[in-house]
């Protein structure tokens, strides 16, 4: 079983990544943030169910809609917040913006604004730690859509023939952009898939963070004892629109709301008061503690100043 | 010194590096055993075992991604492309990723990466198999562009760029793999980002790249007969582009040729000659010339008439001596 520490840490990731997601959505309405974001709110499941369980030197690859699990990898709120504002203080000077996030501490490697262009790279981190006899993993997140690319099918081969400790952790909210799933591909379970290379392959509700994280935690172990990788697929929702401010005009409103009902917070906090770990008032206090931590990152990342012209012209070459 | 081919000056700088630094390794399609398609690895594999010598399948898009993680973590890949024609089935990981990490992630990584692809006609090889492709990657902020002719400079700059903490397209010319020329017993090193002056001469300058260098060379000499003296620059690196040599030459023979097997349409020529212009038209006594391929595939069986050649650089050097 797990533990209650564990249950307890994924309830707060889960209700964190949810509230600085919505705060996101609040001020880039409020034209406070620049250029664009995307959110995984209904998503919250995957990222704390699998990055709960890493360790911080452990690597994690994500995609354009990335906050979630770079949030449960442990990055400092403030300069995560900073960087999504453009400023000085955030991760990357300012110069990555809520898309391309990398925290090098963290063992976020970095975010990617090319749908499935991180996979090969992940393969490069994974290498690394054979290479040096260390037991890191690496969790390489991407989409649904992204599982169409031509670099999954080379990086999943690749892994699996040298038996790269790397997690190929699929998070399929059903959308990829304006399309649904059943549009642009025909089969159900991207898992499927594995087998074709020679790996195993999983499928799990991608709701259920207790299941997530059972699945990824037999995957993380097979990676660290050397045997190999896996393809972890979590099925999860969409809730609101590929980007913010995305109104779904595609979408059957019916879909929406549908999705809406898989509430992954919803489901786990019932089990968590139901098997008595926690009471309505732990929620509250763990609410309230999201709230001052996301009030101190916003005023920290708006008191920050924006980069300077001195920063066109750094770090194209060292 | 000694007499080598530019195959094995290639061959002899991986292995030096990789002797000397033990987080050097070289990735590829046949890199092992076979030693590459065209035996640049040859060897390798005995010397240095399987951890440091990685076969891969047919998977550009994989080495190139495995390298920059790998380099992300203080590792040092050199990865070979088959031809220079296959960087374009893994341009995403080249371009996207490997030239832009450092600066989107503000300076927080260094990409020790080289990626080592042959360029070049002349072997017949067809029109998927023959590009000069430089220049679409001259064009990319983050990349660096290094593009030898000779032995002496394939061994010097090759050990450089493995050396050098940048992304790193290290362009060789396949044609010119059996190419042979003297390099010293000892180690030595070149920089990245100088030209080298191959011939002088006061009359005009050529600047060349890969095997042009060589054509142009040969057309110096026998201009010198009917007393016209060039002055013959090999690029070496194309970004950074050594301005400071090229300019010193222009302000002496006030006339410039520039010569790549590239097509000449929208080619480093173009970016050089108008380099040239706007820092020092008053310096010029002749239209800039520039001597490329015509715009058209490279042609399998058509490559006579196809490749820029000594008599190009002949007929341009006339030209703008007769202005
Ligand atoms: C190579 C590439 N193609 C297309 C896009 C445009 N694009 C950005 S996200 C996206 C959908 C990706 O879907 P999925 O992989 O399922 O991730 P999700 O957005 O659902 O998280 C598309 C088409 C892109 N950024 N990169
Ligand atoms: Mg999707």
């Amino acid at each position: 079983m797990v533990k209650r520490e564990t249950l307890l840490e994924m309830f707060y990731l889960m209700v964190k990544v949810r509230r600085v997601e919505e705060r996101l959505l609040d001020i880039f309405a409020q034209g406070r943030i620049p250029g664009f974001i995307h959110v995984g709110i209904g998503q919250e499941a995957v990222a704390a169910g699998v990055c709960s369980q890493l360790e911080p030197n452990d690597y994690i690859f994500t995609t354009h809609r990335g906050h979630g699990q770079a949030i449960a990898k442990g990055i400092d709120l403030k300069r995560f917040m900073a960087e999504i504002y453009g400023r000085r203080d955030g991760y990357c000077k300012g110069k990555s913006g809520s898309m391309h996030i990398a925290c090098k501490e963290m063992g976020v490697v970095g975010s990617n604004g090319i749908v499935g262009g991180g996979i090969p790279i992940s393969l490069g981190t994974a290498f690394a730690s054979v290479w040096k006899g260390e037991k890191r993993v690496t969790v390489c997140f991407f989409g649904d859509g992204a599982a169409n690319e031509g670099t999954f099918h080379e990086s999943l081969n690749l892994a699996s023939l040298w038996n790269l400790p790397v997690i190929f952790c699929c998070e399929n909210n059903g959308w990829a952009q304006f399309t649904p799933q059943k549009v642009y591909m025909k089969l159900e379970n991207i898992s499927a898939r594995a087998g074709s290379y020679g790996m195993v392959g999983v499928t799990v509700d991608g709701d259920d963070v207790l299941k997530v994280y059972e699945e990824a935690k037999r995957a993380i172990e097979r990676a660290r004892k050397g045997q190999g990788p896996t393809l972890l697929e979590c099925k999860t929702h969409r809730w609101f629109g590929h980007f913010a401010g995305d109104a779904q005009k595609y979408r059957p409103a019916k879909d929406i709301e549908e999705a809406r009902g898989f509430d992954p917070i919803v489901k786990f906090q019932r089990f968590l008061i139901e098997s008595k770990y926690i009471n309505p008032e732990y929620i509250k206090t763990v609410e309230a503690k999201i709230k001052s931590e996301i009030d101190e990152a916003v005023s920290f990342a708006e008191s920050s100043p924006v980069a300077g012209e001195e920063e066109l012209f750094n770090d194209v070459y060292v | 010194m000694k007499e080598i081919r530019y195959i094995r000056a290639i061959t002899e700088a991986l292995s030096e590096e990789m002797a000397r630094d033990e987080d050097v390794f070289v990735i590829g399609e046949d890199v092992g055993g076979p030693g590459g398609a065209f035996s640049a690895t040859k060897d390798l594999l005995e010397k240095f075992g399987e951890k440091r010598v990685k076969d891969t399948p047919i998977s550009e898009s994989a080495i190139v991604g495995l390298a920059i993680g790998a380099a992300t973590q203080g590792l040092r890949p050199v990865a070979e492309i088959m031809f220079m024609d296959f960087l374009t089935v893994c341009m995403d990981q080249i371009v996207n990723q490997m030239a832009k990490m450092r600066y989107m992630f503000g300076g927080i990584y260094k990409l020790p990466v080289v990626i080592r692809a042959p360029c070049g006609g002349g072997l017949n090889a067809g029109p998927q198999h023959s590009q000069c492709l430089e220049a679409w990657f001259a064009h990319i902020p983050g990349l660096k562009v290094v593009m030898p002719a000779t032995p002496y400079d394939v061994k010097g700059l090759l050990k450089t760029s493995i050396r050098d903490d940048n992304p790193v397209l290290f362009i060789e010319n396949k044609a010119l793999y059996a190419f042979k020329g003297e390099i010293p017993e000892e180690e030595y090193l070149i920089p990245i980002g100088k030209a080298d002056v191959k011939r002088k001469g006061r009359d005009v300058t050529v600047v060349a790249t890969s095997r042009m260098v060589h054509q142009s060379l040969e057309a110096a000499k026998s201009l010198s007969n009917e007393g016209i003296e060039v002055e013959v620059i090999d690029l070496r690196t194309i970004n950074p582009l050594d301005k400071e040599t090229i300019f010193q030459s222009v302000e002496k023979t006030s006339r410039l040729v520039i010569a790549h097997e590239a097509v000449k349409a929208f080619g480093i020529g173009a970016e050089i000659a108008a380099m040239v212009c706007e820092e020092m038209i008053d310096c010029l006594d002749a239209p800039i010339l520039r001597v490329g391929a015509p715009f058209v595939p490279v042609p399998f069986n058509l490559e006579n008439f196809y490749l820029p050649n000594t008599e190009g650089v002949v007929q341009a050097v006339k030209k703008v001596m007769a202005y």
